[in-house]
């Protein structure tokens, strides 16, 4: 029995002010709504371009449901195309990376596109002729997405030809990305050192509401930073602080801290924690990495630029960016009890090799299925997946802070430990969701 | 004091010292007496799960684990913590191995290697799950008793998306 499909107004009703309704987590036919209707009216991110630096290089990923190709077309662009061969349907990019040169070639049929998806021959054409082929959608080739944005080398693209315009949908949230790319002395970055992939048995909004939840990690990770900070406790006085200890110690601050660290809230779903300090602003300096950042910078900048320790920013609707240490996270749907979570990391072009190495070492600390941070959350995640099911209270909360002047405010910032942005994340789905409805 | 944990007979491990020592080590997991199984590690050991299938560079390239022995002490105390929620129910693990086979011996370095294909089956409530591995032991002796110096775990899929993985290979 469908009770979503095509009814906005049923959708619309799952998200209260302050609440919102389980279905949104647990109920299938929601998620291939979410597939139809959400991720293809909003940006989604694909990859990065240094992912595909030359011509003909490609990188294969989904974008919520749809398989695509992100691949660099002889003009220099980032094309992203569906990737599926017009004739049987056969994936034509296999690999999750690699070079096609000038020309993608079906493995099945040989049918071949050039970069931009159209197509470029076909073998044995003469029977072809005269059989109504040139007028179907076959001939087309591989289906291109019309909208796709390379903000500072971030792909991102939009299903629907039709919807909110990037800059619109983003407004002032892309300073987190001019952040992460400022801090290389050059001004770029590069994806380095693997990616981490963590699967979640979870609706993949648990991940997304996670990333501005402030008033979890003293509790949920009391176990990992907890024991962490206890053993560090007990070491003896003057032995240098590792590492690891700088990187777990911070998830252990207090409730007042996360209060005074401040959340920025922006349109559209998305903000950041860590306005005023965060759990990155006080690690060891890097040696010699300030002193190229003023060579590019000038002194002034080159502080501001460093001084800026955001903690997570989440942009609706599945990632989200660490701009200190340079790793997005991106939280892959693939059904509505299961989410793939993929940690990327990236250089700073021209810095110093050691703040690649921190920042791998955080993403295998923090977001390796191996991590006790990442088991810590798991746990709690998949707690919920279950007890959602429970009926009696049908509802989610999201109280903390709750003030209605703030469904006509904008661009806010606002105490460390208030729900907002959460709250704001959902009336975003609700928004996208029935857009094109 | 650890069970288990004999001297050598010489002043150089034997073949089946090396071999034994291994077999030892996975049984102290699988019996999760943890505590006993850091007392296996060199002070200055390492425990590395490559991220990537060859790996050579634990520090530029991620890896699912590169932790010394302050960090393995954080993972063996957490699991007894009265609010490790992800141990409640706790995690158990089953290791099946191979004969170890000496890849290399040099006495004058006290550096002494092993190669161990093996399984592992972690399991918590009702799921089971296989991973399959070669585990490459770096040995030394340290006051008569061998110590690892490096214990490497590579997993045949490094590269695929894993859920929770809580204990050790």
């Amino acid at each position: 029995m469908s009770r979503y499909a095509g009814d906005a107004e049923a959708i619309r009703k799952l998200v209260r002010e302050a609440e919102v309704h389980r279905d949104v987590f647990v109920d299938e036919e929601l998620f291939q709504l979410e597939m139809e209707h959400l991720f293809a009216n909003t940006w989604v991110y694909v990859g990065h371009d240094s992912q595909v630096a030359n011509e003909g290089d490609f990188y294969t990923t989904t974008i919520g449901s749809q398989p695509v190709v992100m691949v660099r077309h002889t003009d220099g662009e980032v094309k992203v195309l569906l990737n599926r061969c017009p004739h049987k349907g056969v994936k034509i990019a296999g690999e999750t990376c690699g070079n096609t040169g000038k020309v993608f070639r079906c493995p099945y049929h040989a049918w071949r596109f050039r970069t931009d998806g159209s197509l470029h021959s076909l073998p044995w054409t003469q029977g072809y002729d005269n059989t109504g082929f040139k007028d179907s959608p076959a001939a087309l080739g591989m289906t291109r997405v019309k909208n796709v944005h390379n903000y500072r080398g971030f792909v991102f693209a939009r299903l629907n030809d039709e919807g909110p315009g990037f800059e619109e949908f983003f407004g002032d949230s892309l300073s987190s990305f001019d952040n992460m790319v400022d801090r290389s002395p050059v001004g770029k970055l590069q994806v380095a050192g693997g990616v981490l992939r963590y699967m979640h048995n979870c609706n993949w909004k648990m991940l997304v509401d996670n990333q501005t939840d402030t008033c979890h990690p003293m509790v949920a990770h009391e176990s990992s930073a907890g024991t962490a900070k206890a053993m560090w406790q007990k070491a003896p006085e003057g032995t240098p602080k590792p590492m690891a200890v700088e990187i777990f110690v911070p998830f252990m601050s207090p409730y007042e801290d996360f209060d005074k660290m401040g959340i920025r809230v922006w349109e559209n779903g998305h903000g950041h924690t860590g306005v005023h300090h965060s759990i990155h602003s006080d690690y060891s300096a890097i040696p010699g990495y300030f002193d190229q950042m003023k060579a590019a910078y000038g002194e002034e900048r080159a502080k501001a630029i460093l001084g800026e320790a955001r903690h997570n920013t989440v942009y609706f609707p599945n990632i989200m960016i660490k701009g200190p240490i340079q790793l997005l996270r991106l939280f892959k749907p693939i059904s509505a009890n299961r989410t793939l979570v993929e940690s990327w990391t990236f250089r700073l072009v021209d810095a110093p090799d050691l703040l690649l190495e921190r920042t791998l070492m955080y993403n295998r600390l923090i977001n390796a299925p191996t991590s006790v941070v990442g088991h810590d959350d798991l746990e709690m995640y998949e707690r919920a997946q279950e007890g959602l099911h429970a009926n009696g209270n049908e509802w989610v909360n999201m109280h903390r802070l709750y003030d209605p002047a703030e469904l006509t405010q904008k661009n806010v910032v606002t105490v460390g430990t208030n729900e907002w942005v959460m709250r704001n994340t959902y009336r975003a789905w609700a928004h996208f969701m029935t857009l094109d409805m | 004091m650890n069970r288990n944990d004999p001297k050598i007979d010489g002043a150089f491990p034997s073949d089946r010292e090396l071999a034994d020592f291994v077999l030892r080590e996975a049984r102290t997991l699988d019996q999760q007496r943890f505590e006993d199984w850091l007392t296996l590690f060199a002070n200055d050991g390492y425990y590395w799960m490559p991220l990537e299938w060859g790996q050579t560079d634990p520090r530029l390239v991620c890896s699912l684990m590169y932790e010394d022995k302050l960090l393995l002490s954080v993972r063996v105390e957490r699991l007894k913590g009265e609010r490790t929620f992800s141990q409640k129910p706790r995690s158990r693990s089953h290791h099946v191995l191979q004969m170890p086979h000496v890849e290399s011996r040099d006495e004058a370095a006290n550096s002494y290697v092993t190669w161990t294909a093996m399984h592992y089956v972690e399991t918590r409530n009702d799921e089971q799950t296989l991973y399959a591995a070669w585990a490459t032991h770096h040995l030394a002796v340290e006051d008569g008793k061998l110590r690892i110096k490096l214990k490497r775990v590579d997993l045949v899929n490094c590269d695929a998306a894993f859920g929770n993985i809580q204990l050790f290979m």
